[in-house]
């Protein structure tokens, strides 16, 4: 992808902007929102999801670049410590978990920055359906787009790093467990920093510090599988911090988003 | 029944309030602080195992407590600027959020310092100096949204969310971290149950602790009274304020000096 000709890129973005104006037109009037105002929470909820899909199946990069970026940052850490095997199986789970951790961040800038350019952040918030619903949907398609396909990749990952066959499973769990409560977490800090010019350093400030006891357990649970032991107490606590997070942050991103958008 | 509150709503009652307020608090926290001091470091017996090193104790625990407090309490007035709307709460957080941060720098270093002699180390991955590194970090997050954005209501809304998740994520994070690795030594303080210090330590260290609490209120009104006036700053009270105080001004440099009487700012009202 990195060594396409000056001429196909050229022919790309060309071919992105067209895109990009239909999907604003198409995007701009949702015809069951405007014409049908007893749409039923999950309609609206689906309807969000299906078109922050379709918007980033148009931008297929949105969704490669933090997965490459996963993929390149684990590879740096076999690089600059050393190919020993017994030393990376020991460090893969936090590298795994780090790296991830730092694609969801890169990832989150998405999340809103298009809307609030276009206004239809805007609109949304002024619709009849409650936020919670609508910021909910928007979190759930951006785990869909970013952080499954760090969920799918993570395996091939754990091959490289030589992690011990016994946390495969643990590692899978945290990952699916886990990567939900990074967007969750995420969609605050992005929502607060929406309006800021250069909010992508701040963003990270904000938002990394929130995600320690993600990190702390998942971690934790991938060492336990390694020596043989049950690791369902850290599932369960990272899986707490799930529900917690999917029920209480959304409503701190609509807060954020009123102000924000102002 | 908070009819009593209703005033101070109003910027300039609060303004003149908190004026009268912040030398008391300075006088207080000198003499606890005085006392408390000279008490806990020349005359409080030295500890058996640790010697006169422990005595970092009297600075170390109460800006550690208190980097906590101060937390807790910019989250109750950014929760209270975000219910009931009062745009004062606001300035009271951030003015809370750089001292807050400053208290939690000092637990750090003390800390470190304390650490040298006893683990032989400055830093060490222990939970709870972690958690308090991880309090800075959120400090330092709230401060930087504050500034971050031109109109100071909506940075005082922004970082008021921001402060209020911090605050459910802290326990999070605190017990997370403690379970994670743990190497510091228990709490030696704690409100229930006896103090496991005899009383001879333990006076000092109350006092050392009000000592401190009283100068972060003062400090808290002294940067509250500066956040109102530049809120506030196009408003006829603190234009009055302001001309005021340059006339006085003037008029202490006009004695001083044996004024001339073509002054050209005299005539100007």
């Amino acid at each position: 992808m990195t060594q396409a000709s000056p001429r196909s890129i050229d022919k790309k973005t060309i071919d992105k902007k067209t895109i990009e104006k239909s999907t604003l037109k198409q995007n701009a009037l949702p015809p069951s929102i405007n014409h049908n105002n007893k749409l039923s929470y999950r309609g609206a909820f689906n309807l969000v999801v299906k078109r922050d899909l379709t918007i980033a199946l148009r931008h297929k990069d949105d969704i490669l670049n933090p997965l490459l970026f996963f993929i390149i940052v684990v590879t740096l850490f076999p690089l600059g410590i050393g190919p020993e095997a017994s030393t990376l199986s020991r460090i893969a789970p936090g590298i795994i978990w780090v790296a991830a951790l730092l694609a969801t961040l890169l990832s989150l800038d998405r999340l809103f920055k298009a809307d609030h350019g276009d206004g239809s952040l805007e609109q949304m918030l002024l619709s009849p359906h409650p936020v919670f619903v609508l910021v909910l949907a928007k979190i759930v398609a951006h785990w869909l787009i970013t952080g499954l396909p760090l969920l799918i990749v993570a395996p091939l990952l754990a091959v490289l790093l030589h992690l011990n066959e016994q946390s495969y499973g643990a590692l899978m769990l945290t990952l699916l467990l886990g990567t939900p409560v990074l967007s969750l977490l995420g969609a605050i800090g992005v929502a607060l920093t929406v309006g800021i010019k250069k909010g992508g350093v701040l963003l990270s400030l904000l938002v990394l510090p929130l995600y320690i006891p993600v990190l702390i357990f998942a971690t934790s649970a991938i060492d336990t599988a390694a020596l043989g032991l049950p690791y369902g107490g850290q599932l369960a606590i990272i899986a707490a911090l799930f529900f917690g997070s999917l029920t209480l942050a959304p409503f701190a991103v609509g807060a954020a988003l009123k102000v924000s958008t102002n | 029944m908070f009819k009593w509150l209703h005033p101070y709503a109003n910027p300039e009652v609060s303004y003149n309030f908190c004026g009268k307020l912040q030398p008391w608090l300075f006088r207080i926290s000198t003499i606890f602080l005085v006392i408390g001091l000279v008490w806990a470091l020349l005359f409080a017996p030295a500890d058996y195992q640790q010697g006169d090193s422990f005595r970092i104790f009297y600075i170390h625990v109460p800006a550690a407590i208190l980097a906590m407090g101060i937390y807790f309490a910019m989250a109750s007035a950014a929760l209270a600027s975000l219910v009931w709307q009062f745009k004062l709460a606001d300035a009271s957080a951030a003015a809370m959020a750089p001292i807050g941060a400053v208290f939690t720098a000092i637990a750090l270093i003390t800390g470190a310092a304390w650490g040298k002699p006893m683990w032989g180390t400055w830093w060490i991955w222990d939970a709870r100096l972690t958690s308090e590194l991880i309090l800075l970090f959120l400090y330092l997050g709230v401060i930087a949204l504050h500034n971050a954005f031109e109109d100071k209501n909506l940075a005082g809304k922004a970082a008021g969310i921001l402060s209020l998740v911090g605050v459910i994520n802290l326990p999070i994070i605190h017990y997370s971290v403690e379970w994670w690795n743990t190497l510091h030594q228990g709490a030696t303080v704690s409100k229930l149950g006896a103090p496991s210090m005899s009383a001879v330590m333990y006076w000092p260290f109350l006092i050392c602790l009000l000592g401190f609490s009283f100068l972060i209120a003062a400090l808290v009104c002294l940067r509250f009274r500066t956040e109102v006036l530049a809120r506030n700053s196009m408003r006829p009270w603190v234009r009055e304020l302001a001309i005021n105080s340059l006339r006085s001004e003037q008029q202490i440099s006009c004695n001083s000096q044996q004024c001339h009487s073509n002054n050209p700012n005299q005539g100007t009202k």
